[in-house]
């Protein structure tokens, strides 16, 4: 019943897209046909009906209603509810229809919210939205229908990979697929700007918070995914260059480089066309990304919701939406008129270089992941990997957080070098002192540079709020110093875990103890406890830092039965300085167990360098807002003033 | 200089070094994925074409029965991969996959060394039905083919 409610919704909503496409395009040609005024709520309607559609499919999962073939294949009475919960959107049909949610809610905000741009542009903005969703509901009702039935019922259901039986489940999935969807609407913004020669500045301004809002989520969902595969699969790493990491790098990457070109854009008329170009390619990016993690083309450790037959649809949807994009461009890009100019030296230049570098990073990472698919049509079967893709990037990636942290101190248009030296003469000293000292403690090339680099950036990160008073700076400026000083964070975590990370591999008896770096561990008691659908061999380990108070960490040896699985779960230590890290292996013929152990000084400054980059997004998209907010109220006080003149 | 330079020139200017850099990456990419790109090798293949010692491969089979041997530090184990063809003797030092026994499939991420034997860095198993690195989901059919050969 719920579920048959659940799929008529989608087919109306699908409906609505159409009817939306359709008046939406009219209006551009007849801006006064009766159609017009219902654009906005059709938008809002489809966003209804659709997010209505996925809390049918929530609640299925909710009751375990094994008829519905999704439930049957991915769920379990005995699953605890979170998971069941999670489950829904833990596999391939689930996932496409969380994807169409997002979008359409994306679609329904800016139809309810959006009060800047111009409208035909906007109504051009919500038709090639519906154009693009409505790929996804023909996908979704022709060949992944989520709401499919079981006849007969089956008595009882699959189970969820024992792998994605996380919190970690619940949290960010959705959290990256708001980032790649909300990119649907940078995407929706930049062809409804061409379609009606409104790329301006006040365009940039209206399409910047939404891009700023996807990009927060992206930048959340990477940062989390990563700590949670880095405790999840116990293998110690936070970042495997996996197809499905790249996937949602790639995005993120081309959604950098659009949210400070949208800057230049709103504030200086410059980057007309390369602002809309990387609209397009940010969401193209996005849909390549949902390829390769739902096509299966790509071998991965992360791929679960996977089904081979479904990628050529997706890769076709691809294909239209950025093909047509791409001719809409090419058509309209000789009308975009040339924006500002500016000197070779100036803030837009700093903002130029480093859009180039996040670009040619982006092509290094696709053409790495795409490699593999290339090799294999030619018959041969190759896998890339941190050999190729560390070095390759970091040509680029290095000379692009120089310019970060000079950047943000040049001038919009002109400005000369000698203005700003003696800001840098200090963070230089720093590099360059920090460099040789590592290298006279044998520290290898690429981490020595990450460490001297990431202490120079804490240092030029906080330069633009030099001789400012803190109550008068800007959200926007807190922003961008918050976002800039967390990549320099996150560059030191990954330099110092390259650089200083220590790793244990043993086999020991229960009562021996171990050393790794400053810690010694003992095995304390190897015993047998049980969960909700697993049981366990639970390690007792007695760390003590140094010598000192002993902490226990329990690493476990899991085995699921439904379905039937081991994993192993690591038991991790935080210390402000650093992370111990312990994962329980096989026990050896001899009644000794292997344990793995990691020191890991100063990692968790990844995960927190990443959660302040996404609190910089925040501070600055508060600021627009609310600098938006005021304007509005501005712009209507003086509306009703005027009218009550008139009255007068 | 920049100030002389007219409209038109600006965009075009940027536009080129644009381009420079982005076939600047092309290159590189290409040069390296040539270079360090890891490819995939059935024990036959590794015996008659070997690859250069230290360069990173991966090597898929079957663990031999009766070839998994445990060092005596517990956790440095050897096994043999074989394809009913050819035999490469592996050494991995690590926890195994959970999946990982004598008679199933492997992947072994790693180097051949100068003396014909294999150094696996990482080891992929069959994780469950759902996932199956793809090397393997292609090897398994492969032996289903061979083993209906064989009994003909």
């Amino acid at each position: 019943m719920i579920a048959t409610a659940g799929l008529a919704a989608l087919w109306f909503a699908a409906a609505l897209a159409v009817l939306q496409l359709f008046s939406g395009f009219l209006a551009l040609r007849q801006p006064d046909n009766p159609l017009t005024p219902v654009v906005r709520p059709l938008a809002m309607a489809q966003a209804g009906l659709v997010a209505f559609a996925f809390l049918c499919l929530i609640i299925v999962f909710v009751q375990t209603d094994l008829s519905v073939a999704l439930v049957a294949a991915n769920s379990h009475s005995a699953k605890p509810m979170l998971y069941k919960v999670a489950g829904a959107w833990g596999n391939h049909e689930g996932s496409m229809l969380l994807w169409v949610t997002i979008m359409a809610l994306a679609g329904g905000f800016v139809a309810l919210l959006e009060k800047r741009l111009p409208e035909p542009t906007l109504l051009a903005t919500l038709g090639s939205q519906a154009f693009v969703s409505l790929g996804f509901y023909a996908f979704l009702l022709l060949a992944s229908n989520p709401f499919a039935r079981l006849d007969p019922v089956p008595a009882e259901g699959n189970g969820l990979n024992p792998l994605l039986q996380d919190p970690g489940l619940a949290f960010h999935p959705p959290t990256l697929y708001v980032g790649y969807v909300g990119l649907s609407v940078a995407f929706s913004f930049a062809v409804g700007a061409l379609l009606t020669r409104e790329v301006s500045p006040n365009f940039a301004r209206a399409m910047r918070p939404w891009v700023l809002g996807a990009w927060i989520f992206l930048t959340l969902g990477i940062t989390a995914g990563s700590y949670w595969a880095y405790y999840e699969l116990g293998w110690g790493g936070w970042w495997f260059w996996d197809p499905v990491e790249n996937a949602s790098l790639m995005p993120w990457l081309a959604a950098t480089a659009l949210l400070h070109s949208v800057s230049v854009l709103a504030s200086r008329n410059a980057l007309r066309a390369w602002t809309v170009m990387l609209g397009v390619v940010a969401f193209a990016m996005s849909m390549v990304g949902t390829f390769l993690v739902r096509s299966g083309v790509l071998t991965s450790v992360h791929a679960f919701a996977v089904d081979p037959t479904k990628g050529t649809f997706i890769l076709a949807l691809l294909a239209i939406n950025i093909g047509a994009a791409f001719v809409i461009f090419a058509l309209r890009a000789g009308t975009v008129s040339e924006g500002q100019r500016f000197a070779i030296v100036s803030r837009e230049s700093a903002l130029v270089f480093n859009n180039v570098m996040l670009s040619a990073v982006l092509g290094i990472v696709l053409l790495g992941t795409l490699y593999p698919l290339v090799a294999e049509a030619m018959g041969a079967q190759v896998s890339v990997g941190p050999p190729y893709f560390n070095p390759a990037t970091a040509v680029f990636v290095v000379p692009m957080l120089v310019v970060m942290g000079i950047g943000p101190l040049l001038r919009w248009r002109r400005d000369k070098l000698g203005r700003i030296k003696h800001f840098l003469v200090l963070p230089a000293l720093v590099l360059a002192g920090v460099a040789i000292w590592l290298s006279l403690r044998g520290v290898h090339l690429m981490p020595l540079l990450g460490i001297a680099l990431g202490t120079m950036l804490l240092m030029v990160a906080l330069v633009p709020l030099k001789g400012r008073r803190l109550r008068t700076v800007t959200l926007p400026l807190w922003g961008m110093v918050v976002a800039h000083f967390g990549i320099g964070v996150a560059l030191l975590g990954i330099a110092c875990d390259s650089a200083f990370s220590t790793e244990k591999l043993v086999a020991a008896r229960v009562g021996e103890t171990v050393s790794v770096g400053p810690w010694l561990i003992r095995l304390g008691r190897i015993e047998p406890i049980t969960g909700p659908n697993w049981t366990a061999l639970e390690a007792t380990l007695n760390a003590s830092y140094g010598g000192g108070s002993t902490s226990e960490l329990k690493p476990q040896a899991r085995s699921f039965w439904t379905p039937v699985q081991q994993t192993n779960e690591s038991a991790i230590l935080t210390r402000w300085n650093g992370q111990l890290y312990t994962v329980l292996g096989e026990e050896a013929e001899d009644g000794r167990w292997q344990l793995r152990l990691w020191w890991k000084p100063f990692v968790t400054l990844i995960w927190l360098g990443g959660a302040l980059v996404a609190l910089g997004g925040a501070l600055a998209l508060l600021g627009r807002v609310l600098s938006d907010l005021r304007r509005f109220i501005a712009i209507d006080k003086i509306a009703y003033r005027r009218q009550q003149q008139g009255r007068l | 200089m920049s100030a002389a330079l007219k409209p038109k020139h600006q965009r075009l200017v940027l536009v080129l070094a644009a381009t420079a850099a982005l076939i600047a990456a092309a290159l590189l990419a290409a040069w390296s994925l040539r270079n360090q790109a890891s490819y995939f090798y059935l024990p036959t293949e590794l015996v008659a074409k070997p690859p250069a010692a230290e360069r990173a491969v991966r090597l898929g089979g079957m663990v031999e029965a009766g070839s998994l041997k445990t060092a005596p530090d517990g956790v440095t184990i050897g096994f043999v991969v074989g394809d009913g063809k050819a035999r490469v003797p592996v050494t991995f030092r690590g926890i195994t996959p959970d999946l990982f026994k004598e008679g199933s499939g492997v992947v072994a991420e790693g180097h051949r060394q100068a003396d014909g034997t294999f150094l696996a860095d990482n080891l992929l198993a069959k994780h469950d039905e759902k996932y199956v690195p793809r090397e393997m989901q292609q090897m398994t059919t492969q032996e289903a083919r061979q083993k209906v050969e064989a009994t003909k």
